[in-house]
This record gives C-alpha cells, sequence and structure tokens, in this order.
C-alpha cells in the first residue's frame, strides 16, 4: 500500500464515521444511510468551512467578555471581590501553587485563543484549495481536537468553589456573568472542532495524484 | 446524528476488509493484525484499528468496574470545608445545582451533562452494548448504542473535571481546611478505567456480529470492481 492512493470519494463511496463499513449511495444521491448501523452518510460534512467559521466568529466575539469579565465574585463582610480568569491565576500564583497556576493558564487562555486561530488557519488553508504540508495540518487538526476540553477546568474550578463556599455571612463566592462566556468559548469551539471535516485537508491532494497518475 | 432515516440506504461493498481513513478518506485495506497491533493510514498515520487479546472480555469487566465507581462518584462528597466553626460539603450535581440557584442555568447544565449525565451514558451503553453483543445474535440496537457512543465520550469530562477540583482544593485550602472527599478517588479510579478501556475496547468486533439495521442490504453486495481500482 504506498501514499498515493484513492479516496472513497473518487470512487463514489462512503464510509461509516461510526462503524467503519464502506458502502455505495443510491445513484445520483449525496447522502445515505449505513445499511449496517443505520448512520447517516455523506462524502464530506454539509458547509463544513462555513459552519466551522460560523462557530468560530461566534467564540472569538464571547472571548472577549470570558477574559474581561468576572467568573467568580467573593462577598466577605467587608466588602465584594470580583475576580476574572487571569485575576484567577495570579492568585494562584505562590512558591507552592505555581504549577496549578501554569495549568490553568495554559488551559484557559492559551488553548481558547490557540484554537481559535489553528481552526481559522485551517479553514482558510482548504478555502484556498493549498496542497502544501497536509499531514501536519491533520496532525495539528488532532491536536486541537484532543486538548480543546481541557479548557473545560475553569468551569469545574468555579462550579465547585461557589459549591463549598457559602458560610454566610462570613464568606459566599458566587458565579459571575464572565463564566457563562467561558463556557461559551468551550463549547461554541468544540462543535467547531466538530463541524469541521478534516478529509477535505487531503481533497486538493487526492485530486492532483490522480491527474497525474 | 440519528436523523438520517429519511434517506436511502447504501449498498455495501463485498470486501469487508476495505476502508476509508476517517482524516482522509484514503481507501484501504486493512492488513491482518495480531491482537495487541495497530493498523494505521499510511498517509496520514491516523490510529485505523486497535485489535486486543480477549477486547471485549476484558472491556466488560472494566466496564462493571466504571459503572461501580461512575455510582460511587456521584453519591458521596467530592470536597468537603471546614471553617470558622462550620463544615459543608458538594457532590458534583451538588456544584451543578448550586450555579443553577444562582442563576447560571446553562452552565449548570453544561456542568451537569459533561460531569454526570455523559459519563453515565458512555458507561451505560458499553455496559449494554458489551452484553448485548454476547447473546448468539446480538439485535439492532446494539449497534444503535455503539454509533452513539463517541458522542457521550465526547463529552464526558471527567478527568477535566478532576483536575478542576484539585485547583479547587489548592485555591480553597489557602484560608479554610479542605477534606478532600472520597469521590476524588473514585474520579481518579474511573479516569484510569476510561482510559484503559478506551485503550483495549475494539468497536470492530461488536459490528462484525452485530445484526444490520437493514438486514437485506447484507446481502446484496457491490461488485468488487473497485477493490481492484483500489490496489
Amino acid at each position: 500500500m504506498n501514499a498515493r492512493g484513492v479516496t472513497a470519494m473518487q470512487l463514489g463511496l462512503q464510509c461509516c464515521e461510526a462503524c467503519g463499513l464502506v458502502s455505495r449511495p443510491a445513484p445520483g444521491l449525496e447522502e445515505g444511510r449505513c445499511p449496517r448501523c443505520a448512520g447517516h452518510l455523506i462524502f464530506r460534512k454539509k458547509h463544513s468551512l462555513q459552519r466551522t467559521m460560523a462557530y468560530l466568529i461566534a467564540a472569538a466575539v464571547c472571548y472577549v467578555p470570558a477574559n474581561l469579565l468576572p467568573v467568580m465574585t467573593t462577598i466577605t463582610v467587608s466588602g465584594r471581590e470580583s475576580d476574572t480568569i487571569m485575576q484567577g491565576v495570579v492568585r494562584l500564583w505562590s512558591p507552592t501553587g505555581w504549577p496549578l497556576s501554569l495549568i490553568v493558564l495554559v488551559a484557559s487562555i492559551m488553548i481558547p485563543s490557540a484554537k481559535i486561530a489553528a481552526l481559522v488557519y485551517l479553514v482558510f488553508s482548504v478555502r484556498r484549495g493549498s496542497a502544501q504540508t497536509p499531514g501536519q495540518r491533520v496532525l495539528l487538526f488532532r491536536i486541537v481536537r484532543g486538548i480543546g476540553r481541557w479548557s473545560m477546568v475553569d468551569v469545574f474550578v468555579a462550579t465547585f468553589t461557589v459549591a463549598l463556599i457559602q458560610l454566610q455571612p462570613f464568606m459566599a463566592v458566587e458565579p459571575s456573568p464572565g463564566l457563562f462566556f467561558f463556557a461559551a468559548v468551550v463549547v461554541l469551539t468544540m462543535l467547531a472542532v466538530e463541524t469541521f471535516d478534516p478529509r477535505l485537508i487531503w481533497d486538493p491532494v487526492s485530486s492532483k495524484e490522480v491527474h497525474h497518475v | 446524528m440519528g436523523k438520517s432515516y429519511g434517506h436511502a440506504v447504501n449498498t455495501p461493498l463485498a470486501d469487508a476488509s476495505l476502508v476509508a481513513c476517517p482524516n482522509c478518506d484514503l481507501l484501504q485495506r486493512l492488513p491482518a493484525v495480531a491482537p495487541g497491533e495497530t493498523a494505521r493510514c499510511p498517509r496520514c498515520a491516523t490510529d485505523l484499528w486497535h485489535r486486543r487479546e480477549d477486547s471485549l472480555n476484558r472491556t466488560l469487566a472494566l466496564t462493571i468496574a466504571a459503572a461501580f465507581l461512575c455510582f460511587i462518584v456521584n453519591i458521596v462528597p467530592m470536597l468537603g470545608l471546614s471553617a470558622a466553626g462550620r463544615e459543608s460539603s458538594t457532590t458534583v450535581f451538588g456544584g451543578a445545582e448550586l450555579l443553577w440557584e444562582h442563576g447560571m442555568h446553562a452552565v449548570a447544565a453544561l456542568v451537569f451533562f459533561s460531569a454526570v449525565l455523559a459519563p453515565a451514558l458512555q458507561i451505560s451503553f458499553l455496559l449494554l452494548v458489551l452484553l448485548g453483543v454476547r447473546c448468539g445474535h446480538p439485535p439492532a440496537w446494539v449497534g444503535t448504542l455503539l454509533r452513539h457512543i463517541p458522542f457521550t465520550q465526547l463529552w464526558s469530562m471527567l478527568e477535566v473535571m478532576l483536575l478542576g477540583v484539585l485547583v479547587a482544593l489548592t485555591k480553597i485550602s489557602e484560608f479554610a481546611t479542605v477534606m478532600p472527599g472520597h469521590a476524588i478517588f473514585a474520579v481518579g479510579g474511573l479516569v484510569v478505567l476510561l482510559a484503559a478501556i478506551q485503550c483495549i475496547f475494539d468497536p470492530r468486533e461488536v459490528w462484525e456480529r452485530v445484526e444490520w439495521a437493514e438486514t437485506k442490504a447484507r446481502h446484496e453486495t457491490a461488485g468488487t470492481q473497485e477493490l481492484e481500482a483500489a490496489r
């Protein structure tokens, strides 16, 4: 088996994402149903680039309030104090706590922005019909898909902090609006990943190979 | 995902060892893989098939253990706190509930879904699939459940929650005494079990045995001329 080959789509075949069965759609039809598992089959995800881009724009819009608005508010006898995500990272920074602080910094601030940037790059490279470094771009996509979920860590930190610190009237922690936008960024970027079809990255390469043969 | 019943049924190929890579769509024949080996796409290196020794029985054993731990995680406290002579503790569900009470309905629903519902569905679907496949003729619902496991897996975020709990624990311990609850250890065990299940479980073995959704289609296979073209 060599790297030069034919894709299922070029032969008019569809491979089920769920069960892996390769099958042929009824003549003239773009979409079908897997005979083994009844899953929906389509050559390439419908409007993949547009939908991914739409989710990314929505995520980028939510990213601003997610970082500017506080995610938690601490209410003590002496007053109220609100923390954004970045302030939470700074607060966690101590001689012993810095590794955790670093994890939160990476998971909450760097991963979401890197994820949006990486997906925008992938969408544009596919739209341009680029045939350069497809292997690296698929790898990038797989990394983005794998690490994206770790951004949820701050949502869980807030959840457990709020649930535990309810010592009225001395001290109580409340969730603040930033948390909603932050959760929205995580969910929207995950949806952007799910609507992106990585096979599109290889399509320009595959069609070139066929023309050469 | 499930709303495909409006579409016409495809015709399967005669050769079941033919697959297309999910990441680059390269059509290829799966090699004969020995237990313990993995077949990768020659073009983009995506794992296509992990074949594992005695996969289904081992996965069943791990899944029963995971179901047991999942039950514990959801009933015992995750974290406890004692400060200023007061004590409080929370479970996973309690955390989501309190967010809901503070008006954060969407975030509460997300936490409940990703930390309680999705893991529970993932484990129960897997358990039903593994038990269902043990009967002589595994019914088609086994396939339906198996088809939806990747979705539950995507949104099940126990390992992320565990990290979140540890960060919260460190944060709070600066001004109060925090007691890690039994659920932390149970989640830790569950994360390890789920990772092990992902390594050992071989869905192809289930798919080969399961009753087809379209029983008729199983026998009217398409020609094999495309196989020749693929070589």
